[in-house]
């Protein structure tokens, strides 16, 4: 029987998936963007899940909502990236260093 | 569920909100229609849109609280007085550009929107009661100003940082998410009052300690605290000057304002739980803002640990999580507003024909050739280094008095330390403006600079001297929490 921990399981670990490729990543500013989408699915598979658990509609609710800003988000990031790209010529990960932090 | 029985919800307490929604409608459609050169009559329309908006929020009366939307949207005495804060902050930051952005020619009608539309998202953020209006809010804000900072589109710098901030902007968003989604899964509850009574009816099990955690992580890089910090001197460092300035003043107050209202507002049962997570980053802040700040040369990357620091000593403020402590927040976020954006004017003022200086060796001199300018800016810094009697020094004594009154002695002992060590390079502004050789004159200010600096010069050495009534105003805003 597959149960609630069984789907926390499955999001905490696309969770950690895409927060370590972006940390890990040295190559393509796209699989950033990818990651960040992981994230952002793991959050959603967490709220509906808790939703069906719970019996409680605002959990599905608050997960349309976050398709939603994940969509404006995907967009308004490969925006940038193009821009960016015009400038510098690539979108590798280690091009991201005119100033250093 | 039948027709019938859905109501319109009560609109009129978010006036403001609506104000600046309808108004930014018709300035796009305005631009749109008009093209290139209509960068003039937007960024006036969005300056008009802001003030209508803020004497909106100021015409509401301070101490009644309201919520409405289904219980997700609430206004209250400490939602107008950081509405106030953030809507200053955007007026001041469309001032502060228009001057720059038409000698650099990339005045576009763009920016003036994208600031209305920031504002629309950090309002949301301060009056979010529950966590989906927390998070739209938060997205609304984020993603206006992930635009912002790549405004300068030609500018590898500038994209640069836009990308950086979006990065990891959009990593903490994710972050802040995954908390709320196990804060709503282990408490069965969105809205705020919902988490409280359910906090205070069950056992805090570890999955809301781990929810809390990550929505903290959220939280602290909203404003930009150590340990989650390291985008901040370069977005700061990369972004056009005029947007810098922005991103030091009205964000900050929107994410204050959110890291209050989920602290105090939805976790005040498990206070003994988050304390440690502030403290810790309140200490973290203000010790890496005031030793990584010595060795900067840039003055764009030494404001942006000054904000660090900053941030860390309002956090004592919220760390001691008592009615007094708001106070403090609030206080000392109405401080920092004024010091950073008249330190911003003075910044955005060094320039010859068609160079713009940002080092701290520019400003050497700066006495002689521009007694005003370096009056003015030796007030922000002895004001930013908490020496009285200007305002900093009111605002760091609220948030300290807050801390010793919740016991936290040592944690106001290490402020007030790291704010001896940060006044150095304060100081070393002010030593390079009146002691070293003089450079050749700048240009005059631009008006918008002018009014910027003059309005923000008066408020940090009036509230020095009067603190008091924005010290009550604070206080009312704060017992509306509690």
């Amino acid at each position: 029987m597959i149960g609630l921990s069984h789907y926390l399981t499955v999001a905490a670990i696309l969770f950690t998936l895409g927060v370590l490729g972006i940390f890990i990543n040295r190559k393509n500013v796209i699989v950033i963007l990818m990651c960040v989408e992981l994230i952002l699915l793991a959050v959603n598979i967490n709220l509906v899940a808790f939703s069906t658990h719970l019996g409680d509609i605002v959990g599905q609710v608050f997960a349309l909502f976050v398709l939603t800003v994940a969509a404006a988000e995907a967009a308004i990031g490969l925006a940038i990236l193009v821009v960016f790209f015009r400038n510098r010529g690539s979108i590798a990960v280690e091009d991201v260093s005119m100033m250093k932090g | 569920m039948n027709a019938a029985q859905i109501v319109m919800p009560a609109l009129g307490p978010a006036l403001p909100e609506l104000i600046l929604t309808v108004g930014v409608l018709v300035l796009i459609l305005y631009g749109a229609f008009k093209g290139e050169r209509s960068a003039e009559g937007v960024t006036v329309g969005a300056l008009i849109v802001l003030i209508v908006a803020l004497f909106a929020v100021a015409s509401q009366p301070l101490s009644a609280k309201i919520t409405t939307l289904n219980g997700s949207f609430i206004v209250d005495g400490f939602a107008r007085v950081m509405k106030a804060l953030v809507l200053l902050g955007s007026i001041a930051a469309l001032l502060l550009a228009r001057d720059l952005f038409e000698r650099e020619r990339i005045a576009r009608f763009e920016y003036p929107i994208l600031i209305v539309l920031s504002s629309i998202g950090m309002l949301i953020m301060v009056s979010a009661n529950d966590l989906i209006g927390l998070y739209l809010g938060l997205e609304l804000q984020s993603l206006a100003a992930y635009v912002i900072a790549s405004f300068h589109r030609d500018d590898v710098r500038s994209t640069e940082a836009g990308l950086k901030y979006f990065v990891l902007g959009a990593l903490s968003s994710g972050m802040l998410l995954y908390g709320a989604s196990l804060v709503y899964g282990f408490t069965g509850h969105v809205s705020f009052p919902g988490i409280v009574t359910a906090l205070r009816e069950t056992q805090v099990g570890l999955g809301v300690v781990l929810g809390i955690v990550f929505v903290a992580a959220g939280v602290a890089f909203k404003l930009a605290a150590v340990p989650f910090h390291m985008w901040t001197p370069d977005v700061y460092e990369g972004a056009p000057t005029p947007v810098t300035a922005f991103f030091a003043s009205a964000p900050k107050m929107a994410a204050m304002a959110m890291a209050v209202r989920v602290f105090v507002g939805a976790f005040p049962g498990v206070i003994d739980e988050w304390r440690q997570i502030i403290v810790f980053v309140a200490i973290a802040s203000m010790a890496l803002g005031s030793f990584a700040a010595i060795g900067q040369r840039n003055i764009k990357r030494l404001m942006a640990y000054s904000s660090i620091a900053n941030v860390g000593y309002a956090l004592i403020g919220l760390a001691a999580g008592t009615q007094e402590g708001v106070r403090g927040v609030v206080v000392y976020m109405a401080v920092y507003l004024a010091m950073t954006l008249g330190a911003f004017a003075v910044i955005l003022g060094l320039r010859r024909g068609n160079r713009m200086f940002d080092t701290i060796d520019d400003l050497s001199g700066l006495s002689r050739t521009h007694p005003w300018l370096a009056f003015c800016l030796a007030a922000m810094m002895f004001s930013l280094a908490g020496i009285p009697p200007l305002a900093g020094f009111f605002a760091k004594f609220y948030v300290f008095a807050a801390a010793i009154q919740a016991g936290l002695v040592a944690l106001a002992v290490i402020g007030v330390v790291t704010s001896v060590i940060g006044s150095y390079y304060y100081l070393r502004i002010v030593k390079v403006m009146y002691f070293d050789e003089a450079q050749p004159a700048y240009e005059p200010l631009a008006p918008g600079l002018r009014i910027v600096l003059a309005v923000s010069s008066v408020v940090v050495i009036l509230l020095g001297i009067v603190p008091a009534p924005l010290v009550s105003i604070a206080g009312t805003a704060a017992r509306s929490l509690f």
